[in-house]
């Protein structure tokens, strides 16, 4: 399952880049900036209810798909401008992120 | 290699917004000239938490990268307070950071634990009052 697909199966709003042709592999979830840096891989999508620029920089760094805010939480305006600058694809869902960790386990199953 | 390609960055103290920038734009360089991606991912982790730390604890510094033949070696300096406990700094989880930085999402306490992890080669030089300047390598 590709991002595209996961984000209309989610119907997860797109806030920054875009979906088409892009692939994850494994998820993170997690908040702490540094503990993300450590173990976010390359291709994964990371979810967090962080929405500062920082999070756009350790996105960069860690090569991660996709950056997926939890709870609702807005793209502070800094962060938006750094995603758009860096060709960083980020997505916002309601759900709570132990909800989005199921939701992507159940739709990727598919 | 003919001859050593160096980096020079200012890490501007007071702006958590555009923290770690000197990270990417070095990221971006060993990308262009080929390295594999596990260097740069060391490289970048480990320079990220160093200039994150900078800004936390230093009012900021400078960061220098110089690539040579055989390994990545990236120098962080700052005139901060220096640290007094080196071997506490260096336990996971260990952290000095205030609230609202905290906030932000950093002071878990993995910055000097990673950039160690991260590295084949970790020195502190630090001096309460005076600075710390770090010294990392990695090989290639």
């Amino acid at each position: 399952m590709n991002l595209s697909q996961l984000t209309e199966a989610l119907e997860l709003d797109v806030i920054a880049g875009d979906t088409a042709d892009k692939v994850w592999h494994g998820v993170y979830a997690g908040d702490l900036l540094s503990r993300a840096m450590s173990h976010v891989k390359l291709d994964n999508l990371w979810i967090t209810i962080m929405s500062n620029a920082n999070v756009i920089a350790v996105a960069s760094l860690t090569e991660a798909c996709a950056v997926i805010l939890a709870e609702g939480v807005e793209l502070l305006p800094e962060a938006l401008d750094a995603a758009v600058d860096n060709g960083i694809t980020v997505l916002s869902s309601k759900r709570t992120v132990n909800e989005l960790c199921i939701a992507i386990h159940e739709a990727a199953g598919k | 290699m003919a001859e050593n390609i160096r980096f020079h960055f200012d890490v501007d103290g007071e702006n958590f917004t555009s923290a770690g920038e000197a990270s990417v734009a070095v990221k971006k360089k060993l990308r262009q000239l080929g390295f594999p991606p596990d260097v740069i991912r060391k490289v970048s982790i480990a320079m990220y938490e160093g200039e994150i730390n900078m800004v936390i604890h230093a009012d900021g510094g400078t960061a220098d990268v110089e690539v040579t033949d055989d390994e990545i070696v990236i120098i962080l300096a700052d005139h901060g307070p220096g640290i007094p406990n080196v071997e506490m700094a260096m336990q996971e989880g260990f952290s000095t950071a205030r609230d609202n930085i905290r906030a932000l999402g950093f002071g878990a306490g993995m910055g000097l634990p990673n950039m160690k992890k991260y590295t084949d080669e970790m020195n502190i030089d630090t001096e309460v009052g005076v600075g710390t300047t770090i010294t990392m390598k990695v090989y290639l």
